[in-house]
């Protein structure tokens, strides 16, 4: 049998390859972002003594009249609209409850949802708006920092090579493979348990270790990010993608193509 | 040990120091990618692992949370082979559990919990290698775990130990200083404003010399903290970078 050793060795900070410094103001806690007493405080900062003091590492953002710090890892915060993939854990035992969705939902499932509230202690109401959320069959879970997962107008994304993927803003990321017919009565209910094709199981390994392999070099995660990552690691085979190396490589590939398609 | 000069006629401590010179300090944090914060520190011989978990639920019972704010819940383990003999420490010894309520208080005072009410964060650090100032360097290595898990903290939390030996109060001490038997204080301060988080002393001290003592202690954690400082912006400075704007 093969066995592949490695030993460890120092190796340079990513950022240096890269070549380019951050125009961000960066700050730690303690430090004091603005003596100015006209700014609204938000996320990440807190009021000491006549000036807005950080309570995170992270940069600082302006919009307006409110200032917030940015952390890099954060738990993540709910905002109304987002989407999220969760799974049940426990759920509310009372007797209406009972009669209307245990049929549908049960403990342990695994689920996408939209967020319809917020409450004041950072609890979140989760709804299942329409027949596109619901419960999720067959498919990969990577599990992500939030601050990775990209803003956009929709997190269900169909990718030209096979596959679907759900980014959850909770940082969940579910990849599936693509469902053939839309079946618009069935709804988000019914688990699809047919077996999935060999081609379409590599396709979905493939994504998985490209989120995971652009999740190590901390870039931003949403639609195009994925796609010229798999297109990029096509020449590699699929356990090859998660090698230090190899991921640096592909991950460089993929921050080029952006920056040549923004520009 | 007959012949032992804590602090020799010219100055100098039995590792080659001055008086107020602490160790050399080196720290890397988000060492686990598992965690949701982790960080590790060297104080000269000194080495200290912490990990952080949360604000997530409690975990157990529900009745222990506290409606208006989160719980901080730390645990203090030393390796088996930290020390010069190998020493099997059950989990719930004395010690342990003494440095466990040591470090919450400490960590209560920083950390801004009213941000996560009902939520618990929980601290566990770990001692690999003990060569005297394990308080201060369990202190150091978990703010900067809080820090990479972006739990909100009103401050660095910096600490350092201090000694008195024949009038000159030493700062940052080593184990065979520490087992010399002179009085020896542990001090945690948050350094922007310097508030002092945690004071600890239990030997005796005349009442003369505890503000020399009190003061060496608080510039060697304001020295730690330009430390930390360097290390948590040069971390953000580079996953601001790999980000891009």
């Amino acid at each position: 049998m093969a066995m592949e050793m490695r030993l460890p060795v120092a190796r340079k900070p990513l950022s240096e390859s890269l070549g380019r410094d951050t125009k961000k103001h960066l700050v730690v806690p303690g430090d004091t972002i603005t003596t100015d007493t006209g700014f609204m405080r938000g996320h990440g900062t807190y009021m000491g003594e006549e000036k807005l003091i950080a309570s995170v590492a992270g940069s600082v953002e302006r919009v307006n009249k409110l200032i917030c710090v940015k952390a890099l890892n954060t738990r993540y915060n709910g905002e109304v609209g987002d989407i999220v993939v969760g799974r049940i854990t426990e759920r509310r035992r009372s007797a209406e409850d009972e009669l209307a969705m245990r049929g549908f939902l049960q403990e342990g499932d695994l689920i996408s949802a939209e967020v319809q509230a917020v409450f004041s202690d950072g609890a979140v109401s989760l709804h299942t708006r329409s027949l596109k959320y619901g419960k999720l069959g067959q498919g990969v879970l990577v599990q992500v920092s939030p601050s990775l997962v990209k803003r956009q107008k929709t997190h269900f994304h169909d990718l030209p090579c096979g596959a679907s993927v759900i980014l959850g803003n909770n940082g969940f990321i579910w990849i599936y493979p693509t469902p053939e017919h839309k079946d618009e009565d069935a709804g988000g209910f019914t688990a699809n348990l047919e077996p999935v094709s060999l081609a379409d199981r590599e396709v979905i390994s493939r994504l998985r270790n490209c989120v995971v392999s652009l999740v190590t070099q901390r870039m931003m995660l949403y639609d195009t990010s994925i796609l010229y990552c798999y297109e990029a690691s096509l020449s590699h085979q699929i356990k090859d993608i998660l090698k230090p190396e190899v991921m640096e490589e592909i991950v460089l590939e993929t921050r080029q193509r952006l920056l040549e398609q923004e520009g | 040990m007959a012949g032992l000069e804590l602090l020799s006629d010219q100055g100098y401590r039995v590792d080659g120091r001055r008086a107020g010179e602490l160790r050399k300090i080196q720290a890397r944090m988000g060492v686990f990618a598992q965690a949701d914060g982790s960080a590790y520190i060297e104080q000269g011989n000194t080495k200290a692992l912490a990990v952080v978990y949360g604000p997530h639920e409690i975990r157990g019972s529900r009745s222990r949370a506290l409606p208006d704010r989160a719980l901080v819940n730390c645990q203090y383990s030393s390796a088996t082979f930290s020390t010069g003999e190998r020493k099997r420490r059950p989990h719930g010894d004395r010690k342990s559990c003494e440095m466990g309520l040591q470090l919450r208080q400490t960590f209560e005072a920083a950390i801004l919990t009213q941000l996560h009410p009902r939520s618990q964060i929980d601290i566990y650090v770990q001692v690999l290698q003990a060569d005297g100032g394990t308080y201060a360097a369990c202190v150091n290595a978990a703010t900067l775990a809080v820090l990479d898990a972006g739990i909100p903290m009103r401050d660095f939390v910096c600490a350092c130990s201090a000694g008195f030996v024949e009038g000159t109060a030493l700062a940052d001490l080593s184990h065979v200083e520490e087992a010399a038997g002179g009085p020896q204080l542990a001090l945690a301060l948050l350094p922007a404003s310097g508030q002092i988080a945690l004071l600890e002393m239990d030997a005796r001290l005349h009442e003369d010399h505890l503000e020399r003592v009190l003061e060496a202690a608080a510039q060697a954690a304001r020295d730690v903290h330009t430390l930390l400082d360097h290390v948590v912006r040069q971390h953000v400075r580079e996953a601001s970078i790999l980000l891009g704007d």
